[in-house]
C-alpha cells in the first residue's frame, strides 16, 4: 500500500496521472495520419521507465511470497485474511474512504459549478485555497487537531475524534481537495456547462436534478477521477492516523505487523498497489470507451 | 400576453437594458434584431428567468412573472450553442422535460416520437447528439423546447452555428412549425435576413432601447430613426437641404422627410435612401458614371461616382440595367419619402457594408 502521508508522494502521482488522462478524456483528438513507427528514444524512455516503476514491484511481490520457512508461497497473503485485525482495519479504511469520496463529490462538484456560473471571479481564490492541503505539512494539520483535541468541550471529542470513521474522514475530505478540485474543474470546463444548466432549467429541472441527471453524467470520467484519487489518499494516508493514534486504520496496523512480521506488511503493500492500478486501468478504459463513442460521429 | 415593462439590466457601470417595453401577442413571432451588445439576448434571458431585471416588470397574461426561477416560467428555450444532453439518447433529450413532469414512461417516449416525427427525424430517435449534425441537433433541440408545450418558445439565436443552406432550410422549418403551433415566439438574431423573413414583426434594438418595433416591411421601408435606417439592408447617404416646405431637396427632386423633427428650411442634411429606391437613365450629359457593376441573378448592383466624388449604389433589375462600366448615367429617385440625418453622423457602429 502506498503511503501518501498526507502530503506530495504517489498520490500526487497518481494525481496528476489522473488529471491528465480527464483532460485527454475531454480534449479533441488531432486528427490521425496513418500508423508511424514509433520513435527509438521512446522506445527507450518507455523501457527505463517501466523498469524504474517494476524492479521495485517485483522485489517486493517476491518478498511477500517468502514464508518463515524461507520457501516460496502464498502464507503472507492468507495471513492478511485470518489476522481479524487487518480484516477490522481495511474495513474501516473502505468506510473511511467510501464517506469521504461521496463527501468531496458532494462539496466539490456543486462548488465548482457554483463557481464557474455564478462566481468566475472566486476562481483564483478557489485554486488557492484548495492547494492549501498541500501547502501545509500534515504534520502541522494533526498538531491543530491534537490541540482541538485537548481544548474542545468533551461532548465534541467524543463525537468528533473517539471514532477514526468520524475522526479522520473530514480531515481526508480536505487532504483530498487539491486533487478532486482540479479533476472536476477540469472535467466540468470540457462541457459546455451554462449552456447544459439552462437548457435543464428551461425544461423545468430543479437545480437537484440538474446536478444528479444533466451536470454529473456529463463529467462522470472527472468524477470517477475525483472518488479514485480520495480512495487512494484515504487508502495511504498515515502520517494524520498514526499522530492522532488511530490504530485501527489499515495504514497504521501495516506499519504495526510490518514490525512484526515485515512478509505480511509487503503482501498488504503489494495487493494495495495493485488495487490502485486497478482503479487507474478502469478509469483509462472508462475514458477511453467515451473517446471511442465521441468518435462516430455522422455529419 | 407578454409584456416588458420598463425592464433594465445594470452589470456594473454597462447598461444592457436601458428599460425595454415590448408587447408580444398570443401566437406571434417577434425577431429581436440588433448588433453585438444592444441588449436582445438579455431581454431574452430576462424573459427565459435565466438573469434578472435591476428594474422593470415582465408580465405573462397579466400575471407579474419577474420573480419567477426559469425552471417554473413554463418557457422553451433553444439555444445558440448545440444544447443537447450528450448522455442521452434523442429520444431522451426530448422526453427529458416530461420526465421532469413526471410523466409516466410510456406516455412521455410516445410524445417524444410524435416530435421527432414533427421534426422529421423520428428514425434517429436512438442516437445520441455526437452522432447528429449541427441542422440535425438544432432540430431535436426545438422538438425537445415544443415537448413541454411551453407558453412560450424562445430562440436564441439557433441557426448561428449552422452552414447557409441548413440555414435557409431550418428558417422556413421554423416559421411553419411555429404558424402550425400557433406558439409565441421571441427569436433572437443578427441576421436582417433571418429576422425580416421569418418574423410578424421585428423590433430593431440599439445600446438596450428598442428603436422600432414594426413589420418586417416597414421597418425596411419606414424606419422609424436613422440607426435603423442605417443598420438594416444597404443604404446610401446622398447630401440634400430641407426647402421652404419643409421638403427635402436630393439630386434636383423632392421628396418627403420621414423625421423632420428640428430640421427647419435651409438646413443641410443626408438623406437615407436604400440602393433600389435609385435607378440609371443612361445619359451622356449625366450627374455620374458608372464604376462598378455586379450581376447578383435577379438584379444587378451599380456603384455610379458622381462628379463630385460621391459614391451612389443602385440596385437595378437584370432586364433593364443595360449599362456598362464607364457608362454616363443620371440618377432618378423611386422614393417619395425619406429619412435624413445630420450630415456626417453615422448612427449604426455595425451597418451593413453597402454593398451586401
Amino acid at each position: 500500500m502506498s503511503a501518501v502521508g498526507g502530503g506530495p508522494g504517489p498520490g500526487l502521482l497518481a494525481g496528476a496521472a489522473l488529471i491528465e488522462e480527464i483532460e485527454e478524456a475531454g480534449a479533441p483528438r488531432p486528427p490521425r495520419r496513418g500508423r508511424q513507427r514509433p520513435k527509438a528514444w521512446r522506445v527507450l524512455i518507455l523501457v527505463v521507465a517501466f523498469l524504474f516503476y517494476l524492479i521495485p514491484f517485483a522485489a517486493a511481490v517476491k518478498y511477500s511470497l517468502i514464508q518463515p520457512d524461507g520457501s516460496f508461497g502464498f502464507d503472507n497473503y492468507s495471513q492478511i485474511i485470518s489476522n481479524s485485525d487487518v480484516r477490522s482495519s481495511l474495513y474501516t479504511s473502505l468506510e473511511i474512504s467510501a464517506i469521504s469520496a461521496v463527501a468531496v463529490i458532494a462539496v466539490m462538484l456543486p462548488t465548482v459549478v457554483l463557481v464557474r456560473l455564478r462566481l468566475p471571479k472566486l476562481t483564483l481564490m478557489l485554486e488557492g485555497v484548495t492547494i492549501l492541503p498541500l501547502v501545509v505539512p500534515p504534520i502541522v494539520i494533526a498538531a491543530g487537531l491534537a490541540h482541538l483535541q485537548g481544548s474542545a468541550p468533551e461532548w465534541l471529542v467524543r463525537l468528533w475524534f473517539n471514532h477514526p470513521l468520524t475522526g479522520l474522514t473530514p480531515t481526508y475530505v480536505v487532504l483530498a481537495m487539491p486533487f478532486t478540485y482540479r479533476a472536476l474543474d477540469t472535467g466540468v470546463r470540457a462541457i459546455d456547462l451554462r449552456t447544459l444548466v439552462d437548457a435543464s432549467r428551461s425544461l423545468g429541472a430543479s437545480w437537484f436534478t440538474t446536478m444528479v441527471r444533466v451536470i454529473l453524467p456529463n463529467v462522470e470520467t472527472a468524477v470517477l477521477g475525483a472518488v479514485f484519487l480520495t480512495i487512494a489518499i484515504c487508502m495511504g494516508e498515515v502520517v494524520l492516523s498514526s499522530i492522532m493514534l488511530y490504530n485501527g486504520v489499515l495504514p497504521v496496523e501495516m506499519i504495526q505487523i510490518g514490525a512484526q512480521s515485515p512478509g505480511i506488511s509487503v503482501a498488504i503493500s503489494v495487493l494495495g498497489l495493485v488495487f490502485v492500478f486497478l482503479l487507474l486501468f478502469s478509469l483509462s478504459f472508462i475514458a477511453g470507451r467515451r473517446r471511442g463513442s465521441t468518435s462516430v460521429r455522422v455529419i | 400576453m407578454i409584456r416588458f415593462e420598463g425592464v433594465q439590466r445594470q452589470y456594473g457601470s454597462v447598461r444592457a437594458l436601458a428599460g425595454l417595453d415590448l408587447e408580444i401577442n398570443d401566437g406571434e413571432l417577434v425577431a429581436l434584431l440588433g448588433p453585438s451588445g444592444c441588449g436582445k439576448t438579455t431581454a431574452l434571458r430576462i424573459l427565459g428567468g435565466f438573469d434578472h431585471p435591476t428594474a422593470g416588470r415582465l408580465l405573462v397574461d397579466g400575471k407579474d412573472i419577474t420573480g419567477v426561477p426559469a425552471n417554473k416560467r413554463d418557457m422553451g428555450m433553444v439555444f445558440q450553442a448545440y444544447s443537447l444532453f450528450p448522455n442521452m439518447d434523442v429520444r431522451n433529450n426530448v422526453a427529458f422535460g416530461l420526465r421532469i413532469r413526471r410523466e409516466d414512461r410510456a406516455t412521455r417516449l410516445k410524445h417524444a416520437d410524435d416530435l421527432l416525427e414533427l421534426v422529421g427525424l423520428v428514425e434517429h430517435a436512438d442516437r445520441y447528439p455526437h452522432q447528429l449534425s449541427g441542422g440535425q441537433q438544432q432540430r431535436v433541440a426545438i422538438a425537445r423546447a415544443l415537448a413541454i408545450e411551453p407558453k412560450v418558445l424562445l430562440l436564441d439565436e439557433p441557426l448561428s452555428a449552422l452552414d447557409a443552406r441548413v440555414r435557409a432550410q431550418l428558417r422556413v422549418e421554423i416559421r411553419n412549425l411555429q404558424q402550425r403551433l400557433g406558439i409565441t415566439t421571441l427569436f433572437v438574431t443578427h441576421d436582417q435576413s433571418e429576422a425580416l423573413s421569418m418574423a410578424d414583426r421585428v423590433g430593431v434594438m440599439y445600446a438596450g432601447r428598442l428603436e422600432q418595433l414594426d413589420t418586417p416591411e416597414n421597418v425596411y421601408r419606414k424606419p422609424a430613426t436613422q440607426f435603423v435606417a442605417e443598420f438594416v439592408g444597404a443604404m446610401n447617404r446622398l447630401p440634400g437641404r430641407v426647402g421652404d416646405a419643409g421638403e427635402v431637396q436630393v439630386l434636383g427632386q423632392r421628396l418627403n422627410m420621414l423625421n423632420p423633427e428640428g430640421r427647419g428650411p435651409g438646413a443641410a442634411v443626408d438623406a437615407l435612401l436604400r440602393p433600389e429606391a435609385v435607378s440609371v437613365v443612361r445619359d451622356s450629359a449625366g450627374a455620374g458614371e458608372i464604376t462598378q457593376r455586379t450581376f447578383l441573378g435577379a438584379s444587378v448592383r451599380l456603384e455610379v461616382t458622381l462628379d463630385g466624388g460621391q459614391r451612389v449604389l443602385v440596385e437595378a433589375s437584370s432586364h433593364d440595367a443595360g449599362v456598362t462600366v464607364g457608362s454616363r448615367v443620371g440618377l432618378k429617385i423611386l422614393a417619395e419619402a425619406v429619412v435624413v440625418a445630420d450630415p456626417g453622423t453615422v448612427a449604426a457602429p455595425e451597418a451593413v457594408p453597402a454593398v451586401v
